[in-house]
């Protein structure tokens, strides 16, 4: 999740190879939680609040990031079609 | 003026939520529509997934394209319809049913661009490693890290967490296409890959590296 993994300091090598010392979602937990982070994003509201754990997750995580972009994308296009 | 039926109008999305489980939950006729509308939906979004990774797929003839999506959207309807009572309401139920398409072909065209390609081996993610830790011009200290890094890569980890830290986080090796090649899930592998992230960051602490330093550099 590049847009998040940014501003932690770490570059982003380094950073996939020991990951962020904060607690974070498993695999199966994002997925679940997946539908309701993006909308809240896209709603502008505070996903990270609402959904604890899920940030640091897409930072480590590049498959469930790139489900993330894919769907945030999505939804978006859809948005905005409907506008 | 002919007022909007309930059909024309535009619902709020709970209303449209409730409509599609009420559908979907019917028998006959109208349970087949329902479906036949949801599969349309997963379709989209399969499209959109194949598409935005076209670029990882040059050897593919452009019906392939259609027929992973296609194999994505009966693969997400079976998951979805199979999952209707797990659907909390906590978004709109199209972005939940979009989740599963995307994860399918995700998965599908991840597995399709690496196949009948090697794993990288261990031995090649070194230099990565190396780049990794190489990264603010400060060779004395850099070689320090990368030194323990590698040390602890080798000597620190269980065989399964090193396979799947170098594979993953060195080699870029998709996770799905590394538990496909393990006969493993995402899941496990991933708590395979923050396991042995956990026991890095705390060797690394105990050999007197700071990696608050190291982050803030």
């Amino acid at each position: 999740m590049s847009d998040s993994g940014a501003g932690r300091g770490a570059p982003a090598a380094l950073a996939r190879v020991l990951g962020f010392d904060q607690p974070e979602l498993s695999c199966e937990e994002c997925f679940d939680q997946l539908d309701r982070y993006v909308e809240l994003y896209l709603a502008g509201g505070e996903p990270d609040r609402e959904v604890p754990g899920m940030r640091t997750h897409l930072d480590g995580c590049p498959a469930c990031a790139e489900d993330f972009h894919s769907l945030r994308d999505l939804v978006a296009a859809d948005r905005e079609a409907e506008a | 003026m002919t007022p909007p039926t309930e059909t024309t109008a535009r619902l709020s999305p709970a209303a449209d939520s409730l409509r599609w489980l009420q559908r979907l939950g019917e028998v006959g006729a109208n349970r087949d529509t329902a479906i036949a509308e949801l599969h349309a939906l997963l379709l989209k979004a399969a499209r959109f997934e194949v598409d935005r990774r076209r670029a990882y797929l040059p050897h593919l003839r452009s019906g392939d394209h259609e027929d992973l999506a296609q194999q994505s959207a009966d693969d997400a309807l079976v998951a979805v319809l199979a999952k209707l009572d797990q659907f909390r309401g906590e978004s709109r139920f199209t972005t939940w049913a979009y989740k599963f398409a995307l994860l399918e072909a995700a998965v599908k065209v991840r597995r399709r661009a690496w196949q009948g390609r090697e794993v990288p081996l261990e031995q090649e993610a070194w230099a990565t490693l190396s780049a990794a830790t190489a990264w603010a011009g400060r060779s004395a200290e850099d070689a320090e890290l990368f030194t323990i890094l590698r040390e602890e890569i080798e000597n620190g980890l269980g065989p399964r967490q090193r396979e799947v830290l170098v594979a993953v986080a060195l080699n870029d090796v998709p996770i799905d296409v590394l538990a496909e090649r393990l006969g493993s899930t995402r899941g496990a592998l991933y708590k395979n890959l923050h396991d042995a992230r956990r026991k890095l960051r705390t060797a690394l602490r105990e050999r007197g590296i700071d990696l608050q330093g190291e982050e803030e550099r």
